[in-house]
């Protein structure tokens, strides 16, 4: 661990964004479901310390001083290409449907929708 | 014409709820998704084409196929900016694309790619006449462009929704108002507005029966004064008059919830046109948390002077300025003009018919108006056609219009003429050719005809100069039957006062 | 034909096969049979020897009949993130088990067209996201290489393309592609005594390569020695229309362009990379690399690289929240698995066939991501990371203000044993330390195997470029591997 620690895996003090930002049950099976992922309550239970864990190590970022720096747009200088309005693509249904759990007449077919 | 609607009366200061407690002010801002016209979708080479077979117009990336990748297609965001230049709109150089995040069937992606924190297009307005004469700014906060979602059919199958992807992906413009209009019929003139000023820039058909604009509707209440009320959303309304009765609905309930000591949820609702009313969608309650972030597939969208100059260089003249060049230079009343330049269309017909006649004096653009706007639009109408589809051509109608005011044709003649152009398609000089509707300005034919008329009524000459004046119009008449309809009035006229005064 | 033909390189294979001492079959004969036997490694999800037999045919046939490509007669092993039309692809993850796509990644297209055949479809961490193999729901990956203390534990071939280090390690394969994210190109090379090389942000096309982060992914090649990085690196880069952030740049000619000769560069030393408590034969080995920088030629200059601690934890918000993202489509309606509990509704069968579908750490950095892009959250923690993040890279042009390339030590540690660190997911994540600074800052860097730890186990030397040399960054490595003189191979146990 002495390595890790060196490399500031907990730090010492982030009091007020931590004390804020702590996830709990509530939290997590909040996120599980803007997610989309089932958990069950023992998952909750295990999730929520290591949540916390990973949360609390990223908090860490709290403490850099970013005044006015403006936030990464584009990793290597380059500018965003646009392609000509031309049809080159399509018509390639049994492609689209190939690989569907379920696909009929031509759709996919999920669950009833109701709206 | 089924999108023209009556204006309702109520203005910005008259229309108020009336509520058991008192008046209510009804608050309207209005988001707009327009699809862009563009051949191939927004990220992929696709086709948009409306009414394909389910799942055919739809790529890999549209699918959302592991690996895949968007590209941005150039002219939609090219109509885009030349839509918000139309609006007077601030253009951002540098834009760029965020992930809206949420589950659906017909959102493939898990997100739609669209534009939250920096957007395409900024502030600009759109001047609105709810009523004649009177002229209202509405505030367009942001354009910005987005990927329309598929679709779900839920009718096919007992048990199962079906999706079709065709419009995944297809470009739109999301136009977003400032909660400025006061009343339905304001929504309902800023609708047609917007409408005509995306058919003009071209960057959007406005076909609402195909799903090319619908509105999401954001209405709220308040006693005149206050400050804003919570609003509701009700989403994805598909026609101006469907708006305007989705607002008053909306509104009347806002007011029934509030005095009866309720609140009102800020809710996404729908409308239910059968029912005229609108209701809650079963929306969960995370579906507000839509965690926007900038798309990692995408780099900044600048955009650089030589697109801009091209774009606005590319607008065509737009309906505010070329209806006041209507009523200025060109003359025509304020009703004519704008009738000819509510929809480009018909501005376009107008345009050409002047165009064919050769000349752009206030009389001929009169003469064009008046036969543009009662002729042939009664003539479509009957016939159930539009200005696009007309049976008569531009130069056809300049030709007819010719034939008038060189006074080949009288007005009824011309009437003739122009019905037997619907029936067959015929130049009108063939038709008067042909038929020999010829108008008869020779005096001396109308003089021999005139003499005949007399010698038969004897006793009505001899009663008109006893003094019965009213008798003229007698011997109009018969003059013209027995000239079959061809005589110049105004030449009959002037040799009849002659005969019967001589 | 007495050489083991899997002995032999990439530049080996394609110069042997042109020289005509050997056929492109014999090639994937014996690759295929050396796959076949490697079989307890657990290192190929798919083996596909028809392919490789395939385009080992019409090697033969094109040399007979004077239609060579530059990689005819070299089969190679694909990361199973790689989508290759016909073939199975999974990301190493039950929720796309059963998916054929019907495309071919511009990746493997570039190189099945330059004549490669393919051996089958690598092992790898789910979606990428491990530094062990150990996330794959097909099982574990085991290195071919075993410690010297005779205890015979499993090792972990690294991560995220431990398939690959494993089967190139193993001599299973010439060659592998690889993916890098924060480290999962290197980290696995270090682990395995190979090399591998993670070129700058936008080289390699990322269209049919399953997602992780977007603004991280690089593709690149794994094999056995830096000439051979080389040959593939230009083989697998070049513009893609079909992707927006591909760089509109010629590919260079690295193979030609190889040279060990330092002379006038300057190499820097980060010294934040020198951290209290690292082991000592990490640091030895670095003190070594740099040795071997200056006996050819190069200057070395101490450069500083100020945010290097805020690295990680930046990571781990960014590549988190794309990931949640990126892996929203895996829903159950297109493609991969569905599961559709009785009466469920849309939203219950996306939960279900999330749930059974992700595994443990996929579905912890779906949650990670999801939390840190909530409403609240989004700027303290995604606004702020993208802002550190461009606050690393400013470090980075700042030091190549000072010098050419970066000398760092690969990995923290060599390979752990497995299950060693999987209970711990942030001890986990602390191996991509010295990785995960070039990924968010885009950089061309590569690992090369510089020497074994006590245990007999290899370690890797990494050197960072500026944007665009990758040339750069292959010479360093050149010169560390021609003075390292790595021979050592794992005894064949399988
Ligand atoms: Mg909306
Ligand atoms: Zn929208």
């Amino acid at each position: 661990m002495g390595f890790v620690a060196a490399l500031r895996l907990m730090p010492a003090a982030m009091p007020a964004i931590r004390a804020g930002m702590s996830v709990d049950a509530t939290t997590v099976r909040k996120i599980a479901s803007l997610a989309r992922i089932a958990v069950s309550d023992a998952e909750v239970d295990a999730m929520v310390p290591e949540l916390n864990n990973i949360l609390g190590w990223i908090e860490q970022l709290g403490e850099v001083d970013t005044d006015g720096v403006a936030p990464l747009a584009a990793v290597i200088p380059n500018h965003l290409r646009l392609r000509d309005d031309v049809v080159t693509d399509g018509n390639i249904r049994d492609q689209v449907l190939k690989n569907a759990p379920q696909a009929e007449h031509g759709f996919f077919a999920v669950p009833k929708v109701i709206e | 014409m089924d999108w023209y609607l009556k204006v309702c009366e109520m203005t910005e200061s008259s229309y108020r709820i009336q509520g058991a407690t008192g008046e209510w002010e009804v608050v309207i801002g209005l988001e707009v998704h327009a699809q862009v016209t563009s051949n191939a979708k927004l990220f992929s080479g696709a086709s948009t084409k409306f009414g394909a077979e389910p799942n055919a117009n739809v790529s890999l990336v549209d699918a959302a196929m592991p690996g895949m990748l968007p590209v941005p297609n150039r002219e939609c965001i090219r109509q885009a900016v030349r839509t918000g230049m139309a609006i007077d709109a601030q253009i951002n150089k540098w834009s760029r694309f965020d992930r809206k995040n949420y589950f659906y069937a017909d959102l493939p992606q898990g997100y739609q790619i669209s534009q939250l924190y920096h957007p395409l297009v900024g502030e600009g307005t759109i001047s609105i006449e709810p009523e004649d004469g009177e002229t209202k700014i509405v505030g367009i906060e942001r354009i910005h462009v987005e990927q329309d979602a598929g679709k779900l059919m839920h009718d096919q199958h007992p048990t199962r929704s079906y999706v079709d992807l065709n419009r995944s992906g297809v470009a739109l413009m999301e136009i977003v108002s400032r909660p400025d209009m006061r009343s339905p019929a304001e929504a309902g003139a800023y609708l047609r507005k917007l409408r005509a000023i995306l058919r003009y820039v071209g960057s959007c058909d406005g076909n609402m029966e195909e799903g090319s604009m619908r509105a999401d509707v954001n209405v709220s209440v308040r006693k005149p004064g206050d400050p804003f009320g919570t609003r509701t959303e009700t989403k994805n309304v598909n026609s101006v008059r469907f708006v305007m009765a989705a607002i008053e609905h909306e509104a009347n309930r806002q007011v029934d919830v509030l005095e009866s000591g309720g609140t009102i949820v800020q809710e996404t609702r729908l409308f239910d046109p059968d029912k005229g009313v609108t209701r809650s969608m079963r929306s969960k309650e995370d579906a507000h948390d839509y965690r926007y972030f900038p798309d990692p597939d995408l780099l900044p969208l600048e955009l650089d002077d030589a697109f801009l100059a091209e774009c606005r260089a590319s607008l065509p003249e737009l309906p505010d300025a070329k209806r006041a060049r209507y009523e200025g230079p060109l003359g025509l009343s304020t009703y004519a003009a704008g009738v000819l330049t509510a929809d480009v269309e018909t501005a376009r017909w107008f345009e050409a018919l002047m165009a064919a006649t050769g000349k752009d004096d206030a009389a001929t653009a009169k003469a064009a108006s008046n036969w543009l706007i009662s002729d042939l639009f009664g003539a479509l109408n009957r016939l159930g056609k539009d200005i696009t589809n007309s049976p008569v051509s531009p130069a056809q109608g300049a030709q007819l219009l010719g034939l008038v005011a060189d006074s080949t044709l009288s007005g009824s003649l011309a009437k003739q003429v122009f019905e037997i152009m619907l029936e067959t398609g015929d130049d009108p000089a063939k038709i008067v050719e042909e038929r020999g509707l010829k108008q008869t300005t020779d005096t001396g034919a109308i003089d021999a005809v005139i003499a005949d008329v007399l010698a038969a009524n004897a006793d009505k000459v001899a009663e008109y100069r006893g003094g019965k004046d009213k008798l003229f119009g007698f011997f109009v008449g018969q003059t013209m039957k027995a000239m079959a309809g061809k005589g110049n009035p105004g030449v009959v006229n002037e040799r009849l006062k002659a005969a019967l005064d001589g | 034909m007495t050489t083991d033909l899997t002995n032999l390189t990439v530049a080996g294979i394609r110069d042997g096969f042109r020289k005509g001492d050997f056929s492109a079959r014999e090639v994937a004969d014996a690759f295929n049979a050396a796959v076949a036997a490697g079989k307890p490694l657990n290192a190929f999800l798919v083996e596909t020897p028809e392919h490789a037999i395939a385009a080992a045919e019409e090697a033969d046939r094109g040399r007979a009949s004077g239609e060579l490509r530059p990689l005819s007669g070299v089969p190679m092993g694909i990361k199973d993130l790689f989508c290759t039309a016909g073939y199975q692809t999974t990301a190493a993850s039950h929720i796309l088990e059963g998916f054929v796509p019907t495309y071919e990644s511009t990746i493997t297209a570039k190189l099945f067209g330059a004549g490669v055949g393919m051996l089958g479809k690598l092992n790898l961490d789910q979606f990428a996201m491990g530094s062990s193999n150990e996330t794959s729901a097909f099982g574990n990956v085991i290195s071919p290489w075993r410690r010297s203390d005779g205890g015979n534990a499993p090792l972990a071939p690294g991560g995220s393309s431990g398939g690959s280090s494993s089967a190139v390690a193993a001599r299973m394969a010439p060659a592998a592609t690889g993916t890098d994210t924060g480290g999962s190109i290197r980290q696995p090379a270090a682990f395995t005594g190979i090399s591998g090389i993670k070129p700058t942000y936008g080289r390699c096309s990322r269209w049919g390569v399953v997602a992780f982060a977007s603004s991280l992914d690089q593709a690149g090649p794994m094999a056995r020695d830096v000439r051979d990085c080389a040959i593939l690196l230009e083989t697998m880069s070049g513009f893609d229309p079909k992707d927006s952030t591909s760089l509109d740049l010629p590919v260079p000619q690295w193979e030609a362009g190889l040279s060990g000769d330092l002379r006038g560069k300057k190499v820097g030393i980060p010294k934040e990379y020198r951290v209290d408590g690292m082991p000592a034969e990490i640091e030895a080995l670095w003190q070594q690399g740099i040795a071997w920088a200056k006996d050819a030629g190069a200057e070395i200059v101490e450069v500083s690289l100020p945010h290097t601690q805020y690295a990680l934890p930046t990571y781990y918000i960014i590549a988190p929240a794309e990931a949640s993202s990126n892996l929203a489509r895996y829903d159950g309606v297109r493609y991969g698995q569905r599961d559709l509990p009785d009466g469920a509704n849309l939203q219950d069968m996306y939960a279900a066939t999330r749930a059974a579908g992700f595994g443990g750490e996929v579905k912890r950095r779906i949650l990670i991501g999801t939390y840190v892009l909530s409403a609240g959250f989004y700027d303290a923690y995604y606004t702020k990371a993208q802002k550190v993040r461009a606050l690393i890279a400013r470090d980075f042009e700042r030091a190549f203000e000072q010098c050419d390339v970066l000398l760092t030590p690969t990995a923290p540690s060599a390979a752990f044993a497995l299950g060693e660190k999987s209970a711990d997911p942030l001890a986990m994540y602390l191996n991509d330390v010295f990785t995960v600074p070039a990924s968010l800052a885009g950089l061309p860097a590569m690992s090369v195997p510089a020497g074994l730890d006590k245990q007999g186990l290899p370690l890797g030397l990494q050197i960072i470029g500026k944007p665009l040399d990758e040339q750069g960054v292959l010479n360093a490595g050149l010169a560390i591997e021609e003075r390292a003189g790595f021979t050592a191979r794992a005894d064949k146990w399988w």
